[in-house]
């Protein structure tokens, strides 16, 4: 330590650059902390929002919402299921319709594609997930539905007589489950395609060429060798886009009819829980109304969480094994 | 069984290739100048345009990205930095929660907020519920641009005297910024197409309007209202929005992928 007023002043510019910097750094730390912070917030936001407008319906009808069918606005009556059950049969129909077809994609991109046309094809497939959905309900109304009422459902119907099982009977209105199953796998595709593709290329190639040495096929080798090895992320894949189909909103309400009720036939006009809430919210009468829409928003939001979380588990739980 | 695999690759693709192919025949002779520059007509009368549309869909797009830039770049860079710390990983998690929730979700989310108390539909209910939903896409391309980044650069920055925070903005936010614009152009892509947010938060208007506190119009949502009501013009008008929506999307996806690229050759995942 001099006394030199000269060395008074390097010291005290030290310190003050010191002091500066640990200032500057707190507050970053706290801006980025909040930032961070705002997500947790806005999802419980979200939640609390939710229930707290939901629950003078849950208080009055309880389980009714999610048990009976009778949606009738004016005597007070609000059972929901015809919607939810439209919501779980219309993603089921998209799962059954995209899952091979995503995973077929998959397979084809990771194994057998030549490598100049993997980055097209992908991309392709993947922009399914960029069009907006509201442009795909345009294309199924003025699309999809003729096309299916014209020949696809005449053709499963009385072609193949599949008209006389419960599941394709009755007539052949053009706005139904079946069209909003058609137009949900094709917005599903893209996000199990992409989660597959991304779990069978981190599939090691020791696994691929050991099954090879062992005398497979190529076709044996990948399904007995890549597809077990990757297969809880396709599952999380297959999650995530049921995730996307059991909340989609504007493409099932141009396609599925909008009709509140229960019936067995995929060719029968339907409802969905995000249906239900768009077309009634802006013109909810009561009270009563808006909390039971609001109720139908809770078991929507629920039902979305639970299924995502699952899928990302599954997902990420494939990305632990490959670093381990 | 190899053989269905090509027949699922063409199945996969062929549906864009249709809707795209639809969407241009249909929509490209209802476009015309007229279209973006006139206001929607009367009911079922010729002419009219989507002037207002356009403008509003931006005007939303401009208030979510003011919600949602910052907090998802900011976020970004807490994740990038604190990589596995319990809370980092809750953040993430829920980052993923949050962006897996339906949109008509987040509608009746920003409804009860900022809707309901002041009974009013208004645009900036509509921006902060597109904003909400940009932030976990936004959060994640940039912690992803950031972690690409080599620590080199900033323990070389460090070692130079600059204090942390000054290396995490200007040397590792700075290198990974192309990155980050590229995801939040990505993030605004998506949103500038949804529609079930808007459905009961900006509503929708028929006439000009620039406001913030007053519903305001939206391409997607002139595009349904079209859509569904029986008038045949309409009808012509809803493509020639759908094309022109989605070539904004397309545009912005075609570039975003450009613009990461691997300079190497190897695709870029």
């Amino acid at each position: 330590m001099t006394s030199l007023p000269v060395d008074w002043l390097e010291n005290d510019r030290r310190k003050l650059r010191v002091d500066a910097s640990a200032y500057g750094d707190k507050i970053y730390e706290a801006l980025t902390a909040a930032c961070a912070l705002a997500i947790p917030a806005l999802v419980i936001a979200i939640a609390v929002a939710i229930f707290a407008a939901a629950w003078p319906a849950f208080a009055k009808l309880g389980f009714s919402i999610v048990t009976t069918s009778d949606w009738d606005v004016r005597a007070g009556h609000f059972g929901a299921a015809p919607a939810i059950f439209g919501t779980l049969v219309s993603s089921t129909v998209a799962l059954i319709i995209a899952t091979p077809l995503a995973i077929g994609v998959a397979i084809f991109l990771s194994e057998f594609a030549p490598l100049w046309l993997r980055q097209p094809i992908g991309f392709l497939v993947d922009l399914l997930a960029a069009i907006p959905s509201v442009v795909y309900g345009l294309w199924g109304i003025f699309v999809l539905i003729p096309l299916l009422r014209e020949h696809v459902m005449p053709f499963l119907r009385d072609t193949l007589h599949l008209g006389a099982t419960p599941f394709f009977s009755g007539p052949a209105y053009g706005p139904s489950m079946l069209a909003a199953g058609v137009i949900l796998a094709i917005m599903a595709l893209p996000y199990i395609s992409s989660v597959s593709r991304e779990v069978l290329m981190a599939v090691p190639r020791s696994q691929r060429e050991a099954a090879l040495a062992l005398g497979a096929t190529r076709w044996e080798m990948i399904r007995d060798a890549v597809i077990p090895y990757a297969r809880s992320g396709i599952i999380g894949g297959i999650m995530l886009g049921l995730g996307r189909a059991l909340g989609e909103t504007m493409a099932v309400t141009m396609v599925i009819g909008n009709r509140p009720e229960i019936s067995a036939s995929l060719l029968a006009p339907g409802y969905t829980m995000a249906s239900l809430i768009a077309n009634e919210f802006s013109e909810a009468t009561s009270d009563l109304h808006l909390s039971a829409l609001m109720a139908v928003g809770a078991v929507l939001f629920i039902i979305t969480l639970i299924v995502n979380a699952v899928a990302r588990w599954l997902v990420w739980s494939v990305g632990r094994r490959r670093t381990q | 069984m190899i053989g269905f695999t090509y027949l699922a690759a063409i199945l996969a693709t062929l549906p864009l290739v249709l809707i795209l192919a639809h969407l241009v025949r249909k929509g490209a002779s209802s476009l015309s100048l007229a279209f973006f520059t006139h206001m929607p007509g009367s009911v079922g009368e010729p002419g009219g345009g989507m002037a207002n549309a356009i403008v509003g869909t931006l005007m939303l797009i401009g208030i979510a990205s003011i919600i949602g830039l910052p907090i998802g770049i900011g976020a970004g860079l807490y994740l990038a930095e604190k990589k596995s710390t319990p809370l980092a990983s809750t953040v993430r998690f829920l980052s993923d929660v949050l962006n897996g929730l339906p949109s008509i979700v987040m509608g009746i989310f920003a409804w009860e907020v900022l809707v309901r108390p002041v009974r009013h539909f208004s645009a900036l209910a509509g921006g902060v519920a597109l904003g909400a939903m940009m932030i976990p896409l936004v959060t994640r391309t940039t912690e992803e641009m950031l972690l690409v980044v080599p620590t080199s650069l900033r323990e070389a920055a460090l070692a130079l005297g600059y204090p942390k925070w000054r290396t995490s903005i200007s040397v590792v936010l700075r290198t990974a910024l192309a990155g980050i614009v590229t995801g939040a152009l990505v993030a605004v892509a998506r949103i500038a197409g949804e529609t079930a947010p808007l459905l009961f938060t900006a509503l929708g208007n028929q006439f000009w309007s620039t406001s913030v506190r007053e519903p305001i119009a939206a391409l997607p949502l002139q595009i349904f209202t079209y859509a569904i009501n029986a008038y045949d013009e309409w009808h012509r008008q809803a493509w020639a929005g759908a094309l022109v929506l989605i070539t904004i999307v397309l545009i912005i996806s075609l570039a975003a992928r450009f613009a990461t690229r691997s300079r190497f050759g190897a695709p870029v995942d």
